[in-house]
């Protein structure tokens, strides 16, 4: 077997692994496999994703092993770019080795290390591999096929994914024990009476909607195509209204599990309008090139980003009417008769846009993020993984995976969307006092950053951050779980304090994920394992995207792209402030609450096994920063590579940075970020521990701006004044037109229609009742008549008979001719 | 002598037809009216054999005749059971008597 064919039955079982679980979880109690005490069915459930994991992560070595690990070696990425990626993106195992297509690559000056990287990678290992499940139906020139799409950002999300899996369905095993009753009383739903409602615990089901979350986001990754990445991308929103609405009968729970729901539409719906702009205008949903029967069917990447990485604009001035023209992946212009086939400008950027619409929608982004922070409604283990591996990295992932597709102006819009969301996600953050909101708000401000990466042309930068983020955001949900659960279900923060003396692995393990996502590191202790600086993972990737940031303004003379490089920045000692505000108020200081303090408790291993595990990898799993392992591999799939600056002049003049650019200013823009970092924990310390000013003097002090925040920006209110308000108006409305007018139209036709039919009845009794019964009476009486003849006297019927035949006989003499 | 022709016969048959039809309207007796029946059917009787034997009827009339006996033979025997029924249920075989399937 090659190694395409083992990497897919690999992946293909991880995927699949949870579905079977969720079909045996989800019927467990029909079938009478088990009853609802029992803890089988999330045994099941982690045997199912911790296969997945192994199976993802034999993949992940099996691609590293057959490519001479060249995705994992440590390499300068400078010259890591330029040997790799200057040609193919489209290399597959038919092709020509790419070194073979560009013997000129045009960025080759520009590196001079260049010759020596020739030495250490083999250029002929294919950079992904691809095929068909299954093709579900065709209609005409359009194939709705099952398709997989193997690279190694593919692979480091499915062990991503499946692992952080593992760790969260082991702390549910030990956070939802509650449910393992037959009869659950819910202390949050409140019946008329002082009763609280009472129903049957739901800890299979649970587990069943956690694998079936599990298998569509593996389904997402793994799909070979933007429209099976959109089926899963509509399953993995299902999932989360399941589990984010788990406790039904709570009215904010169901609120909340609707409002993810519906602000999710909104921003499919613009993913919907994108998958038609590229179907009608390229034809198909493949990313990747089959060859079938000798005929080359060129994919999405290939068909717009031809073999070099390069948009291929007509020389049109003018925006409106230049072109993309559509490319094979040996990069010739394809044609259609003698006109070259191409797409409009503004067209690929309208599909851009709309595809990236679905990502806003799914990774909370400005301006539809306010459905996360309410999603803290559900369990805080579905709070981990969707905040982590799952519902929200989808977005990213797809903004990722659909790089090639989108124009420089569209990476423009998506950078300033995130860069607009980690800073408003971050002040409400400051503010709020729920441990998990504040988690919830740092994610959305993380996804901000991410999107900001990718926008900005640092790719791997954002997925980087993706993964470092998935760690030790999981980790830090879990650890506020293991509060909430020690603390009997208390989750506002102005309760709590002094807990690490009562949960201290919570603590110390929460620690970590804190230090991490602040970006807190010891400079000047870099060397060849730790990469720049001596740091958790979270300062790695933060600092990727912040240097690539700063390379993006700095190219770019347009002063408001500075924005884009001083907001993160900003944001980053306000992340680290509002991180080291949250584990000071709970761990730190003096115990707050009496009450939850003694009875706060440390969890069983089952809960914190998983912490001490992700607190590991959400430390070390970023060693080396841009030259560890983690970074080499993601860098090593990315299909628009950034060897040399992309310029766009058509919308706006955008400059895209090389990597090499991005390196340039790495030291400067890293020192910045540790600033800010440290700036924002010394506050956070003097505020929060030593005291020095109160914070609610400054509450006081700044009582708009904290309402202001308090409120979330006023999100929810302008949403409420601009859409919910005007809905229900409209909504009235159309019930007074129902009641005023629909309905008397209706009664009184109804009324006509009542007397017509009694008209009707008038004559259907009097007329052809009559008539009917007319026929039936006079057969009636006509055969009574007859009976007088017979009257049963033998011998007058022979008289009868007698003068028959004479009269016959008469007749027949006398009127017949002779 | 001259031969006796087909005009004889039909009328030899004519007057056995009318002497049934006559026995069967005016007698009270079944057995009478029975009677009058094999009058009738051998009136008819007659007609065929002459037929048969005066006119290119042939075969055909005399067949006919047999058939007709016959079938005389079956409508006396059935006729003189519904007689003998009669009688038991009326002690009479008066056919006057006999108007229960009156209409």
């Amino acid at each position: 077997m090659d190694t395409g064919t083992v990497l897919r039955n690999l992946l293909t079982l991880a995927w699949l692994l949870p579905l079977a679980g969720f079909v045996a979880e989800i019927y467990a109690l029909q079938l009478r496999w088990s009853h609802r005490l029992s803890k089988a069915p999330a045994q099941l459930a982690v045997a199912c994703i911790g296969a997945g994991f192994l199976c993802s992560l034999s993949a992940l070595l099996y691609w590293g092993s057959q490519t001479g690990w060249a995705g994992f070696s440590p390499a300068d990425h400078g010259h890591h770019a330029s040997e790799e990626h200057h040609g193919d993106e489209h290399a597959d195992e038919e092709m020509p080795p790419a070194d073979a297509l560009h013997p000129s690559a045009p960025e080759a000056g520009e590196h001079a290390a260049e010759g020596e990287s020739h030495g250490h990678t083999p250029a002929h290992a294919p950079k992904f591999y691809a095929g068909t499940f299954y093709k579900l139906a065709t209609f005409g020139p359009l194939e709705i096929t099952l398709d997989w799409y193997i690279d190694s950002l593919t692979l480091v999300m499915f062990t991503m994914v499946t692992f952080i899996a593992t760790c969260i369905h082991l702390f549910a095993m030990g956070y939802m024990k509650d449910e393992l009753t037959e009869e659950y009383e819910d202390h949050e739903v409140h019946l008329p009476g002082g009763h609280h409602f009472t129903r049957p615990g739901r800890f299979h089901r649970f587990f069943a909607f956690l694998s079936l979350f599990c298998f569509a986001m593996l389904g997402l990754v793994l799909a070979g195509n933007i429209f099976q990445v959109f089926i899963f991308w509509e399953l993995v929103g299902v999932c989360s209204f399941l589990l984010i609405g788990f406790y039904v009968e709570r009215h904010s729970a169901s609120t909340a599990a609707n409002k993810a729901f519906i602000m999710n539409r909104v921003g499919d719906f613009g993913f919907l309008i994108g998958l038609m702009i590229l179907i009608t205008s390229l034809g198909t949903f493949r990313f990747f090139d089959v060859t079938e029967d000798h005929v080359e069917k060129t994919g999405l990447f290939s068909l717009v980003r031809g073999n070099d990485g390069k948009l291929d604009v007509s020389d049109d001035k003018s925006v409106v009417q230049s072109v993309v023209y559509l490319r094979d992946s040996q990069g010739h212009r394809l044609v259609d008769g003698t006109t070259p086939r191409s797409i409009s400008y503004l067209l690929l950027i309208a599909a851009g846009l709309g595809v990236f619409a679905g990502s806003i929608g799914k990774s909370a982004q400005f301006p539809l993020q306010t459905w996360l922070p309410d999603a803290m409604e559900g369990p805080t283990p579905v709070s981990a993984l969707v905040h982590s591996a799952t519902m929200v990295a989808a977005g990213v992932y797809l903004a990722g995976r659909f790089y090639p597709m989108f124009p420089p102006e569209v990476l423009l819009g998506i950078a300033y969307i995130g860069c607009i969301t980690l800073f408003v996600a971050a002040t409400i953050a400051v503010v709020a006092t729920d441990i998990k909101k504040v988690l919830a708000y740092s994610t959305i401000s993380q996804l901000g950053y991410m999107m900001l990466g990718i926008g900005v042309g640092g790719w791997a930068a954002g997925l980087f951050h993706l993964v470092t983020h998935a760690f030790f955001k999981s980790l830090m949900f879990l650890c506020s779980g293991s509060v909430i659960a020690g603390c009997h279900h208390v989750q506002d923060m102005r309760q709590m304090g002094g807990l690490r003396h009562k949960m201290p692995l919570t603590a110390y393990t929460m620690l970590v994920g804190v230090i991490a996502i602040a970006g807190l590191a010891i400079p000047g202790v870099g060397n060849a394992l730790f990469g720049q600086a001596l740091a958790f993972s979270g300062f790695h990737s933060k600092d990727a995207i912040v240097a690539s940031a700063l390379a993006f303004t700095e190219l770019n003379s347009n002063q408001l792209h500075r924005l884009l490089f001083v907001v993160p920045l900003v944001t980053a000692g306000i992340t680290a402030f509002y991180m080291f505000r949250l584990w000071f108020m709970t761990f730190a200081g003096q115990p707050r609450d009496e009450h939850v303090y003694e009875h706060a408790h440390e969890n069983p291993a089952i809960m914190t096994l998983p912490l001490v595990v992700l607190s590991l990898l959400a430390a070390g799993c970023a060693l080396g920063g841009e030259q560890g392992w983690l970074y080499s591999l993601l860098s090593y799939s990315e299909t628009v590579p950034a060897v040399e600056r992309l310029a766009s002049e058509r919308v706006a003049s955008i400059v895209l940075p090389s990597h090499h650019d991005v390196h340039d200013v790495h030291g400067m823009a890293g020192g910045l970020a540790l600033f800010a970092a440290f700036a924002g924990t010394a506050t956070a310390y003097l505020l929060y521990c030593r005291k020095v000013v109160d914070p609610d003097d400054i509450r006081r002090q700044a009582g708009g701006v904290y309402d202001f925040l308090v409120d979330k920006w006023r999100f929810d209110t302008l949403y409420d004044v601009a859409f919910v308000r005007p809905c229900l108006v409209i909504g009235s409305w159309c019930q007074g037109f129902d009641q005023k007018v629909l309905d008397v139209v209706l009664h009184a036709s109804a009324a006509i229609t009542v007397v017509v039919s009694k008209w009707e009845r008038t004559f259907d009794e009097g007329m052809i009742d009559g008539l009917v019964n007319l026929v039936g009476n006079s057969t009636t009486n006509f055969g009574r008549s007859l009976r007088v003849v017979q009257t049963g006297r033998l011998r007058q019927y022979v008289m009868w008979i007698a003068v028959g035949v004479v009269v016959l006989f008469a007749a027949l003499f006398t009127a017949l001719p002779k | 002598m001259e031969p006796v022709g087909l005009n004889a016969y039909l009328f030899v048959g004519a007057v056995l037809f009318v002497c049934g039809i006559v026995c069967m309207a005016i007698k009270r007796n079944g057995i009478g009216v029975l009677m009058g029946v094999e009058l009738v059917l051998n009136g008819a009787n007659l007609n065929f054999v002459a037929f048969a034997r005066y006119t290119p009827l042939g075969l055909d009339g005399q067949v006919i005749a047999l058939f007709v006996i016959v079938l005389a033979a079956a409508e006396a025997a059935v006729a003189l059971a519904i007689a003998l029924n009669f009688y038991n249920n009326h002690l009479s075989i008066d056919v006057d008597r006999g108007s229960e399937l009156q209409g």
